[in-house]
């Protein structure tokens, strides 16, 4: 199996969105609280995704259809953070308070 | 072949995160972990496209990303309706 140099980047880029995508939702079982797993689920949004549009604009070369592609991201980019600011204002105001203890 | 490999890593991701959905304690686990399938279907949809050359799916999946942050919003204003003595949002 010989392996072209941009489709040999492209798969390197595919594996390490697989692996934040797959360590993100793995915090998203085992943290603790929900505030923690806000961070867990702010990793899926922004390095999974980023990761795995980036192999599949070096796989398919640059045209109009990478300009979707890049809207992906950045929509997420937009919407992601707003999200992760309701959920957690919303969970503050109504009455969760954060478990984490801090270690002296 | 690698895009199957990616799609079935999505797959198992995706069903860890319902486990989150299915046992969390509070409403607000439910809706994080509702938001991050979203977004991994997102993903998915479009290396769906690129794995059946076909990649017109891109645009599906441009809808979903914001169909997916419409519908977490318009839940968490649902809640803030029911319970009102809250003033967020």
């Amino acid at each position: 199996m010989s392996y072209n140099f941009i489709e040999l980047f492209s798969i390197i880029s595919l594996i390490l969105g697989c692996f934040f995508i797959l360590s993100g939702s793995l915090g998203l079982i085992k943290l603790p609280d929900v505030f923690s797993r806000i961070h867990a689920a702010g990793l899926i949004d922004t390095l999974g995704s980023g990761f795995i549009v980036l192999a599949l604009i070096i796989y398919s070369g640059f045209s109009l259809l990478s300009l979707k592609l890049v809207l992906i991201p950045i929509f997420l980019l937009f919407t992601s953070p707003v999200t992760s600011h309701a959920i957690s204002l919303f969970a503050y105001e109504s009455g969760h308070k954060p478990k984490a203890k801090i270690k002296k | 072949m690698i895009f199957f490999l990616t799609l079935s890593i999505l797959g198992i991701s995706v069903f860890m995160c319902l486990v989150r959905a299915i046992k969390g304690p509070t409403p607000f686990d439910r809706i994080l972990s509702i938001s991050s399938i979203g977004t991994i279907i997102a993903i998915g949809i479009s290396v769906h496209g690129f794995a059946f050359n076909r990649p017109d799916f891109v645009d599906i999946s441009l809808m979903y990303v914001l169909l997916n942050f419409l519908g977490t919003i318009a839940i968490l204003r649902y809640y803030k309706i029911k319970n009102k003595k809250t003033n967020v949002i």
